[in-house]
């Protein structure tokens, strides 16, 4: 495949392939998608999603849109389900160590950009940062009106009642909105935008932020931003305001009690814990001396000794 | 605006498929509160007419203007899209002949009945619900069953679960396409009364298609007679049926009456 | 540590690597060559071709080596490999009639200038696995020659209806705009044809396959005839900015499918028969077919037809035909989820405690 490699890289990597995979005019591309996104606030901007050499579903989308915004002084994390380590997040952090050659980093707080599939870090962003999301479905609407020309009808009129239909729904059925991840969102008191399948628990997070907060869905082929400081207003009912999901217990590990927590099942007998699921949040709480009841670690005592599995 | 304003202006309205006219040149005024029989025979016309006045069709000529509650008239098709799709949930209902396709059926009563305070911006669960209640009692269907789905619901209550999704926005315009059609006779005649009961107390104007001659004069104040999509005849509803003046509306009114 | 699928970095590479001993299989066989693939799985090449999008058969054929075989995933590798390819222009639209026939029949008359050709069709085989292909053999198999050579004018069947006025035209659109383009724009509607069929052309043939054949089921019936097939290799031109006229830059392979349906006509036509159309790279036959008839069904609106079946729905079959996609996105699904599943799980808890509390107070009452 040698003589087949591109001849019109000019960057100094060894891939053969242009600075972040994307050539600089898809980049440019995207780039005024990405400037209408944000003049836009939660309005999905249709753009011309390339193939990617990873699969659709896989974070199509917010790799095109780290790609084209990432220069060779940024700083990259990368993180699935809130954590550094799962294989997807360690799978794309080397597609940009391989094709960017940028620097990464597992710390929330030096990375300049922050590529995340389903989880907003804990820590506070700031105004010098930028938040990746990954999105398999970026229409709201999507499941009560599957067409997308209609869907287009009604975020133009801001015809939104049906959205409000769905929340009537859950409460009259089950007495709370059911929606648990995903919860649709109103940006700037105009657009309704789905934030990706996060946990509602980060909802809050996405109001009033300094970092600037990108959203790409390739398969979907739509990109859409909230800019700096902007309302993020979670969709309720005056009587049955938005809340968020809480645990009895604290992290096993840091003991935070403010953090979204993963459940782990330690054994068949019902055992138990939980821990956060931000393992750089966990990680650093317990690197200043924060512990939590099952602190020596169960898991990765039982897991010593084991072969990587492949 | 005051009562003197006139609450639909139609003037010269065509609408052609292909060859066939399925209204010319219909020209009439509907005054607030004026309930307002079409009748004719299958084919002549109604369904287009009643389409063509809702906004919901269309027509190639002539003018519909509607004065909306500022008494500024103003012609439906000329405006933007989303204004006259508000119009549509706010100052306008439509009850479809066939109830499935006026309603959410994978939606709760009270969902369906809610949808349209939603919609101009309710957000307190209690009061939606309150009123959805309230509506639900003043159709007569059984509170117990607000959180049923409509699909669940006989064909009368479903009917009447339209008509409350569509009266819940205090709307000033009713259109009804049949809304007794596939309707048993004791229910027809329940319902009949209740939608008079209702068009009365709430003042609200009703264009009303049917073809059944004693609908239209137990609703109506006022009757048009249509025929290959043109209107033959029109007048108050008793003038018209007792001393029907064109040929076609005679044999309409004999029609009737020898069955 | 506290995730789902731990040890990433480690255990992607050996992954990695396992995938690789496992794709050479057994070292003591011999490694099939580029070659191999191209020569004598060259229908599998061709649909690689023409799903990802790109005519090159070493790289398609490498790409079917890559993948074990698994064609989606190799129509998957060239896709991504395409789109990193810079883009010279366009060339001329390729002719069709032009073509160098190896096959060529119709269904709509018995015979017909220049006659019906078979070509290498499997139609006629009885499908009785052979066992003597089991082992290799040394004298190559060998056709006979045709004792006239393929008529020169080979008419099509569709040119010989239009010419009548039985059969709708198919001339470019007025003013004949630049083509929409998937590769670069998303997806809009409503959709014109030329997005319908570039779309139907990268579709997944087995997608395409039961849809057309959907339609033959009544899930959206036209009446279908084949018109013409045809398959065989047509020029490839190109007219540079700086010359202003075409050069030929080589041959490729392409199936063609014209299908005939029966319309009956409308106030504002007479009954005349409408088309459907397929094209696809080298030899794929039952691709183009299937593409014709979803073709022609996704243009119910356009006559006047009641749009109701799978078939017939243009988001419905364009966001749902392309397998790169839609591989992907089912396959997303091995992803962790447990974020979402932690979140759902901690409502359904809060759900059932709400009913037991409910029951309770039910039954204390
Ligand atoms: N979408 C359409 N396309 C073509 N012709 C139509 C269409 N809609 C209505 N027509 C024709 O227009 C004429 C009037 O139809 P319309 O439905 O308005 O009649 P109607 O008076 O409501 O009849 P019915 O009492 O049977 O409901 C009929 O000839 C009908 O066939
Ligand atoms: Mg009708
Ligand atoms: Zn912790």
């Amino acid at each position: 495949m040698s003589a087949r490699k591109r001849k019109t890289r000019h960057d100094d990597g060894e891939t053969g392939y242009n600075f972040a995979y994307l050539d600089e005019q898809t980049k440019r591309m995207i780039r005024r998608c990405i400037l209408k996104a944000v003049a836009v606030p939660g309005y999905q901007v249709p753009f011309g999603s390339r193939e990617m050499p990873l699969p659709y579903g896989w974070g199509t989308g917010g790799i095109q849109v780290t790609a084209s915004i990432i220069g060779r002084n940024d700083m990259l994390k990368v993180i699935d389900q809130g954590s550094d380590d799962t294989t997807n997040a360690v799978s794309i952090r080397a597609f940009f160590a391989k094709t960017a050659d940028v620097a990464t980093t597992e710390e929330t707080s030096k990375a300049s950009v922050i590529q995340t599939r389903h989880r907003i870090p804990e820590r506070k962003l700031r105004a010098d940062q930028i938040l990746v999301y990954q999105v398999p479905i970026p229409e709201p609407l999507r499941f009560l009106e599957p067409r997308e020309t209609e869907c287009r009808k009604v975020h133009a009129y801001s015809e939104y009642g049906v959205m409000q239909v769905k929340l009537y729904e859950d409460i009259a059925r089950y007495g709370r909105i059911t929606t648990a991840y995903a919860y649709p969102v109103r940006v700037d008191d105009r657009y309704i935008m789905d934030p990706s399948p996060i946990p509602k628990f980060d909802n809050p997070k996405m109001d009033n932020s300094p970092a600037l907060q990108l959203f790409g869905a390739g398969r979907e082929k739509r990109i859409y931003a909230i800019p700096p400081y902007t309302t993020v207003h979670s969709l309720d009912f005056e009587d049955h305001p938005f809340d968020v999901e809480t645990w009895d217990e604290p992290c096993g590990l840091c003991g935070a009690t403010d953090s979204f927590l993963d459940e782990i099942i330690l054994d068949d007998q019902g055992g138990r814990m939980f821990a956060c699921s931000d393992s750089n949040f966990c990680t650093a709480r317990r690197a200043d001396g924060h512990t939590g009841q099952f602190a020596e670690d169960p898991i990765e005592e039982s897991r010593k000794g084991e072969p990587a599995h492949v | 605006m005051s009562d003197d304003d006139v609450l639909l202006q139609v003037d010269g309205v065509c609408k052609n498929f292909g060859e066939i006219r399925a209204c010319d040149n219909v020209s009439f005024e509907l005054w607030p509160g004026e309930v307002l029989g079409i009748v004719g025979e299958s084919g002549s016309g109604k369904t287009t007419l009643l389409n063509c006045l809702a906004g919901r069709t269309e027509p190639d000529s002539g003018l519909i203007s509607y004065t909306n509650r500022r008494g500024e008239a103003s012609d439906i098709f000329a405006m933007f899209e989303p204004e006259r799709r508000m119009l549509a949930r706010t100052d306008w209902g439509f009850v479809h002949q066939n109830p499935r396709d006026g309603l959410r059926l994978d939606i709760t009563a009270g969902g369906n009945i809610g949808e349209r305070l939603m919609m101009v911006g309710a957000r307190h669960y209690g009061n939606i619900r309150g009123e959805a209640e309230t509506w639900m009692n003043r159709v007569e269907l059984e509170l117990g069953r607000i959180d049923s789905l409509p699909r669940t619901f006989s064909g009368g209550m479903q009917q009447r679960l339209q008509i409350a999704r569509n009266l819940v926005s205090g709307p000033r315009l009713i259109f009804m396409d049949e809304p007794t059609g596939g309707l048993d006779v004791s229910v027809q005649a329940r319902l009949l009364d209740l939608l008079r009961e209702l068009v009365r107390e709430l003042n609200v104007a009703v264009v009303i298609v049917t073809h059944d001659l004693a609908v239209a004069r137990l609703l109506s104040d006022r009757l048009m007679v249509m025929r290959h999509g043109a209107v033959v005849e029109s007048g108050l509803t008793d003038q018209v049926l007792d001393d029907p003046q064109h040929a076609y509306s005679q044999l309409l009114v004999s029609s009737i009456l020898q069955v | 540590m506290y995730v789902a699928v731990k040890g990433g970095e480690t255990a992607i590479e050996n992954a990695h690597q396992l995938l690789a001993e496992e794709r050479r299989g057994d070292p003591d066989v011999a490694e099939i060559e580029l070659t191999q693939i191209d020569e004598q799985l060259g229908l599998a090449v061709d649909r690689v071709m023409t799903e990802g999008s790109l005519y090159d058969r070493r790289l398609a054929a490498l790409a079917v080596k890559q993948a074990r075989g698994d064609v989606i995933e190799a129509v998957f590798l060239l896709r991504a490999y395409r789109t990193t390819l810079p883009r010279f222009g366009a060339s001329e639209p390729i002719d069709t009639a032009r073509m160098e026939i190896r096959r060529r029949i119709s269904a709509t008359f018995k015979d017909l200038p220049g006659g019906q050709i078979l070509g290498p069709t499997f139609d006629y085989t009885h499908r009785l696995i052979d066992f003597d292909l089991a082992e290799p053999s040394d004298d190559a198999p060998e056709a006979p020659l045709a004792e006239t050579p393929v008529n020169d004018a080979m008419p099509r069947v569709n040119e010989l209806l239009e010419s009548e006025g039985l059969l709708e035209r198919a001339a470019p659109p007025e003013d004949d705009p630049e083509p929409f383009d998937l590769t670069r724009e998303p997806m809009s509607f409503p959709a014109g044809r030329d997005q319908h069929l570039q779309n139907l052309a990268r579709g997944d043939e087995g997608f395409l396959l039961a849809l057309g054949y959907s339609t033959q089921r009544g899930f959206g019936r036209n009446h279908p005839f084949a018109g013409e097939i045809r398959m065989g290799e047509v020029a490839v031109e190109f007219v540079p900015e700086e010359l202003g006229f075409a050069v030929e830059l080589g041959d490729i392979t392409v199936s063609e499918c014209q299908m005939v349906t029966q319309f009956t006509g409308s106030k504002e036509a007479p009954p005349q028969f409408t088309q459907g159309y397929g094209l696809a790279f080298g030899f794929c036959e039952r691709k183009t077919m299937a593409m014709a008839l979803v073709d022609r069904a996704l243009r119910a609106e356009e006559f006047g037809e009641a749009v109701e079946y799978p078939a017939q729905d243009s988001e419905f079959v364009l966001y749902h035909s392309d397998n790169v996609e839609a591989q992907g996105f089912v396959s997303h699904l091995k992803l962790p989820h447990y974020v979402d599943f932690q979140a759902e799980l901690t409502l359904v808890r809060r759900l059932r405690a709400d009913y037991e509390q409910a029951h309770r107070q039910e039954a204390a009452e």
